[in-house]
């Protein structure tokens, strides 16, 4: 089992409450599951990395569990109760110095110590659809969802928030825009953030300028986006809608710089490499499937029988010197054999039903 | 002067020259159109013939090694021929099992609720629409057809839901002919959207039987392999009610075959235990998918399970979905 997890590059999270685990040099699958009995309360919402170092998988199911799986030992090794289903589904995990954060589709942001039960909560609204951590500020959390704008807070002062996003202006027949943020991201070296929206918009919003509108908007396709991540050159995001439409676009003048073809379903989880140009996608028709960035083509793809919610990449790569685009199994095998443990966090997130799975991307890891 | 050194006698396959040297003669270059249409058929007869030689030719070394000779080959249709599809379902499967066992179906599969059908179609229907509705309501046990009034299907639902329909059935209709189906699954079930073609209404069948009873039919699922498929199959069959009337010796069948699928209601008489008689009622139609979406009816916010996409899915004619 450990053997098992050590391998895996890709974890993911289906609606059964299964963990698997992708091994993409030796093209296998693994199920990591908690226990024999699976119910479909414990179909996975969101995934988190534990650690700075890749080594802990937080998964949050439905039933308001948080279980924390180790990927070295391959096992299960914590299960925590962090609310229940009537709060809604976990829309965030994030883990600050060793205390775990989590958010709730009706609002309630709780700050999780460890060993003591005294817990920090914020109200961030109701109608919560994505909460996430600023991967170099880590007290810095944002949430946004359904009528409920881009917020930014800081955990240390949690009484209000740092920046409100608003709305745009009323459109061409003077009618307010709704507003629906389902996924969030922030952009690395900049205090700039991205979110995407289920009226197929992208905004980029900047909190350090006295600009409350977005910086940037762009429309792509006619279906609501439900997941994006930013991949390792920076400047250009790639979005997924419900139709599993997945596009790449440009942050620069908010130009369309290429679609990826081959999703037959609704994109629930995307996570981009932290250092490579490669992109793995998962969603509701039960397809893992690994791209590449560059010439968006199609490296690998995994079948798995049941639905899938979110993904988490992670990868021993630190960097590729020499890119055999052809050869992708000789580039992942160079990966694994370099000690350098670069992980890179993708978080699998589970979301099976109406929150867009996100597929974690790698992020860069600070070194320590 | 001799003939340049590559020189060979051209076959007189006149057809295609290819790129071969010295340049051949072509078909396509002949400018007038009576001769190069005598030229083609007499290509074609050449070919017919070489043909006919090569099979005589065959049969007679068959014939001729007697019972040593090998067995026939299997000729290939697009069946055999099919590229394996990695989501065919094994049946032994377990997480399969787990996850068909726990959908939005395993209420009627494990016997809790009664199907309930509610038959509609788009707004002001025309008469071939109409008669094909009242015909699905006789083929469909329980099932109740409304006229449509100009409602919104978000706003039907919920009523629906409250009044105990499990299914919804809304039948699209263009130009006076009905073409496309799509089947909700009440309480949060799946919504399929079907291309609907080929409609044969009851008096446009040939030697069929009288009118179907109430008895409820069996139901036959063919060739629904993938998962997706599996997914379809049992749409269709959480249509019908558990129990069969055997009495009634009807039977529904829905035969996919290249992605399309084959709906027909035959009623069956065993002559003796080896020969069956069948006799087609009903109306018989084509159903093609064309998205599967989670969740009821919300075709501009719902997520999609499987959209079919003509130019990424349609350019191979060996793969298939269903």
């Amino acid at each position: 089992m450990a053997v098992k997890s050590q391998l895996c590059s890709v974890w993911v999270g289906s609606e059964t409450g299964i963990l698997k685990g992708v091994s993409l040099s030796k093209k296998q699958a693994f199920n990591f599951c908690e226990m024999s009995c699976l119910t479909r309360d414990q179909e996975v919402c969101t995934m988190a990395w534990g650690d700075p170092h890749e080594t802990e998988v937080l998964i949050g199911c439905l039933n308001g569990r948080v279980k924390t799986f180790s990927t070295e030992k391959g096992i299960f090794t914590e299960s925590r109760e962090c609310g229940d289903l009537s709060q809604g589904r976990f829309t965030g995990l994030a883990v600050m110095d060793s205390s775990l954060i989590t958010c709730v589709e009706s609002g309630l942001l709780k700050v999780w110590n460890e060993g003591s039960s005294n817990t920090a909560e914020i109200n961030v609204g109701t109608g919560v659809c994505r909460m996430r951590q600023n991967p170099s500020q880590r007290h810095h959390v944002a949430t946004g969802g359904k009528e409920n704008p881009l917020k930014l807070w800081d955990l240390q002062r949690p009484d209000k928030s740092i920046f409100t996003a608003k709305n745009v202006a009323n459109d061409w027949l003077d009618l307010r825009v709704p507003v629906w943020v389902r996924d969030i991201a922030f952009i690395q070296d900049s205090n700039k953030i991205v979110t995407c929206t289920g009226h197929h918009q992208v905004r980029v919003y900047d909190p350090s300028s006295p600009q409350r509108r977005p910086v940037l908007e762009t429309q792509y396709g006619e279906y609501p986006l439900t997941t994006l991540s930013l991949p390792a050159d920076q400047a250009s995001v790639v979005v997924g809608n419900t139709h599993g439409q997945l596009a790449i676009l440009d942050l620069r003048k908010g130009l369309v710089r290429g679609c990826i073809k081959g999703l037959a379903g609704g994109v629930r989880g995307l996570q981009c490499h932290p250092s490579l140009p490669v992109l793995a996608s998962c969603g509701l028709d039960r397809f893992l499937r690994v791209h590449s960035l560059k010439d968006r083509t199609l490296q690998h793809k995994v079948h798995f029988p049941s639905m899938l919610c979110g993904s988490d990449t992670a990868g021993e790569v630190e960097e590729v010197k020499a890119e055999e685009e052809e050869d992708e199994d000789e580039v992942w095998d160079s990966m694994e054999m370099v000690k350098e443990h670069q992980g890179k966090r993708a978080t699998c997130e589970e979301p099976s039903e109406a929150s867009g799975n996100r597929v974690k991307r790698k992020r860069k890891v600070a070194k320590q | 002067m001799s003939p340049g050194p590559n020189f060979d006698i051209p076959q007189e396959e006149s057809e295609s020259a290819g790129s071969s040297f010295p340049p051949t003669f072509s078909l396509s270059t002949i400018k007038n159109k009576q001769r190069r249409h005598l030229m083609f058929m007499k290509l074609k007869q050449e070919k017919r013939k070489q043909k006919l030689e090569l099979r005589k030719k065959r049969k007679k070394e068959r014939d001729a090694l007697g019972d040593k000779a090998p067995p026939k080959d299997v000729p290939k249709t697009i069946e055999n021929q099919r590229v394996y599809d990695e989501t065919t379902v094994d049946p032994e499967d377990e997480e399969v099992a787990f996850d068909e066992g726990t959908d939005e179906f395993s209420a009627y599969f494990n016997k809790l609720t009664n199907p309930k059908v509610l038959i509609t179609t788009s707004d002001r229907p025309r008469g071939r629409t109409v008669r094909f509705c009242e015909q699905l309501a006789t083929v469909i046990p329980n099932a109740h057809v409304y006229y449509r009034r100009g409602l919104a299907l978000k706003r039907i639902i919920p009523q629906c839901v409250s009044r105990n329909f499990t299914y919804l059935m809304v039948i699209n209709e263009d130009r006076k002919v009905p073409n496309g189906m799509v089947l909700c699954h009440l309480p949060d079930g799946p919504t399929a959207h079907f291309k609907v073609s080929s409609v044969r209404l009851r008096k446009e069948m040939k030697r069929r039987g009288k009118d179907p009873t109430e008895h409820h039919p069996e139901v036959i699922l063919n060739n629904f392999s993938t998962r997706l498929g599996h997914s379809i199959g049992r749409m269709f069959a959480a249509l019908f009610p558990h129990d069969p009337h055997f009495v009634g010796r009807q039977v529904a069948t829905f035969h996919n075959q290249r992605d399309f699928i084959f709906f027909r209601f035959h009623r069956y008489i065993f002559k003796n235990e080896k020969r069956v008689g069948i006799q087609e009622l009903g109306p018989r139609f084509t159903l093609k998918l064309r998205s599967l979406q989670k969740g009821t009816f919300d075709s501009k916010f719902g997520e999609y399970e499987w959209v079919h996409k003509r130019h990424e899915m349609d350019s191979s004619r060996r793969k298939f979905h269903l």
